[in-house]
């Protein structure tokens, strides 16, 4: 199961990558995994306001329809569009093409709550 | 991430009860399957992806565990006679070897069980019954059992010498052994069913013909096979007794290899039922519905003059029932409808989602739902709510997937 050194991971299966002021979120490979066969993603609109551990998106497998939570306060500035075309990218490719949303983050020391590659490693083993 | 609404929830909430494992568990385990609590059983949800299993069974063959299914046998003189004043298809069109799909009801025609009854013998009878209802099931057919009164003259003159007359005769009519836990099952599902079927037991052996059933000898033991199945492909479902189990599993996967054959879990097996618009008890089905709203009165034999639940099937027959149990699919491509979505028209509710998932085979939101009557025409415009937002659907004609003619 991957699970990059360079992310902040949720209890809750979403990593976080730091990207200046803003965050890009996803859901980790072992959530993709557990999930599998992702057949539609329902993303948050864009300049929309939230706050944290507030569901914003839906990831919908054949099974399960599954809520995704902004970890942090802040506004959505950015959506991946292509996963309403290909919403498999989150299986192919968690960390990279199968990102969901990027928010700008109100305080950056929200941030220090989260956890690290080992202590995610730790919760899902 | 948490889960919202889990297709699985239809799993029967077992409480603390500890869960059963089949006697393939350990083969599900080591090919890595996803174990889910299933009606008290730890059942594979899956081994890659439901989607790829899912067309294994479409395009060649796969193989389900169905060991959690229950299997009793009613054998004896009136075994026959009394079956049919509990089940609602006509057990007297059964010859031996061959099965029906049937319903056992409860007093209020409501579905206690939907099972397929073989006569496996001129007396005997199995019933394959849900693994949720199985002791429901078992209860009730003993209670009623106890009560039948047995109109047949069998053997009066011998017991009417016998003191205990009443009971005698009560216990003479037919005697319901639950086998459950001492077999087990497969069901083998696909296209390449004959080919398989072949290389199992032998060039010369046949297939069965469509709902028969009979026994077949491998390496040592004898095996029942079935022509039936869950799936809308060809296909057929293997008992015995749960020893022989984890031998056959992997014969069938060894003897399946260059055929594509796949393990496959309960998520395909619920994919694939509900393209046919095959019901899921506890979903489609329930104590509060009968087989007529349901829309499967065919299996439902009205001539037979007494069974469980006759009176008010005949009463819902000549009134139309108020609900009837719908396929729909929806008319843009989107999040895929769920169990429990409300359904509207022209922003009235008519009903709810029984059923629903994305279809793998026609990559399109479907689903059941039981509607007011008057809105259940095929080629209504309906709407599904999913989160707030009302989606439209057209109501269609079952099955929601027809194979391709090839």
């Amino acid at each position: 199961m991957m699970i990059p050194d360079d992310l902040l991971y949720t209890e809750s299966h979403e990593w976080i990558k730091r990207e200046g002021d803003n965050v890009r979120v996803g859901i980790t490979d072992h959530a993709q995994s557990e999930l599998t066969d992702i057949v539609y993603v329902e993303l948050p609109k864009v300049d929309r306001q939230v706050n944290a551990k507030e569901a914003i998106a839906v990831v919908e497998s054949v099974k399960t329809a599954s809520d995704i939570y902004a970890p942090v306060k802040g506004t959505v500035i950015e959506t991946n569009k292509a996963l309403e075309a290909d919403p498999g990218l989150i299986n192919r490719e968690p960390y990279g093409q199968g990102w969901i949303f990027v928010l700008k983050i109100d305080n950056a020391d929200e941030l220090k709550g989260f956890k690290d590659a080992e202590a995610y490693k730790k919760q899902i083993s | 991430m948490s889960l919202r609404n889990t297709r699985l929830s239809l799993a029967w909430r077992v409480g603390e009860v500890a869960q059963k494992k089949t006697p393939l568990y350990h083969e599900h385990v080591r090919l890595r399957a996803k174990i889910v609590p299933f009606a008290g059983w730890l059942m594979p949800v899956q081994y890659t992806s439901i989607v790829e299993e899912h067309q294994a069974v479409r395009n060649n063959v796969g193989i389900f565990d169905i060991s959690h299914m229950g299997q009793f046998i009613v054998e004896g003189p009136d075994a026959r006679e009394w079956l049919n004043t509990i089940l609602t298809n006509n057990v007297d069109k059964l010859d031996a070897g061959v099965g029906q799909y049937t319903f056992l009801l409860n007093d209020r025609g409501g579905i206690i069980d939907d099972l397929i009854i073989y006569r496996t013998a001129k007396e005997q009878f199995l019933l394959v019954v849900n693994a949720a209802r199985l002791e429901e099931d078992f209860a009730w057919l003993q209670n009623h059992k106890a009560g039948h009164a047995s109109g047949s003259p069998l053997n009066e003159s011998a017991m009417a010498d016998l003191p205990d007359r009443e009971n005698r005769k009560r216990n003479a009519c037919a005697t319901i052994i639950n086998r459950s836990a001492n077999f087990g099952g497969v069901a083998i599902q696909g296209p390449r069913i004959a080919e398989l079927f072949h290389a199992l037991f032998g060039a010369d052996s046949d297939l069965p013909t469509r709902n028969s059933i009979a026994d077949f000898p491998f390496e040592g033991t004898t095996l029942a096979v079935a022509r039936t199945g869950y799936t809308g492909e060809d296909g057929i479902e293997v008992f015995f007794p749960a020893t022989d189990a984890v031998k056959f599993w992997n014969v069938v996967l060894e003897k399946g290899e260059p055929m594509g054959i796949k393990p496959c879990g309960l998520g395909a097996r619920d994919t694939l039922r509900l393209e046919m618009c095959y019901p899921l008890n506890g979903s489609d089905l329930s104590p509060e519905r009968n087989p007529i709203e349901a829309g499967l009165g065919f299996f439902v034999d009205l001539t037979k003059p007494n069974f469980i639940g006759r009176d008010v099937l005949v009463n819902t027959k000549n009134s139309g029932p108020r609900e009837k149990l719908v396929a729909f699919r929806m008319k843009e491509k989107g999040p895929p409808p769920r169990p429990h979505y409300a359904v509207f028209r022209d922003a009235e509710r008519i009903g709810e989602v029984t059923s629903g998932t994305l279809s793998p085979s026609l990559n399109w939101g479907i689903g059941m739902a039981y509607v007011s009557s008057a809105h259940a025409k095929i080629g209504t415009e309906i709407e599904i709510e999913i989160r707030g937002q009302k989606l439209a659907a057209t109501v269609e004609k079952k099955p929601l997937y027809r194979k391709p003619v090839s």
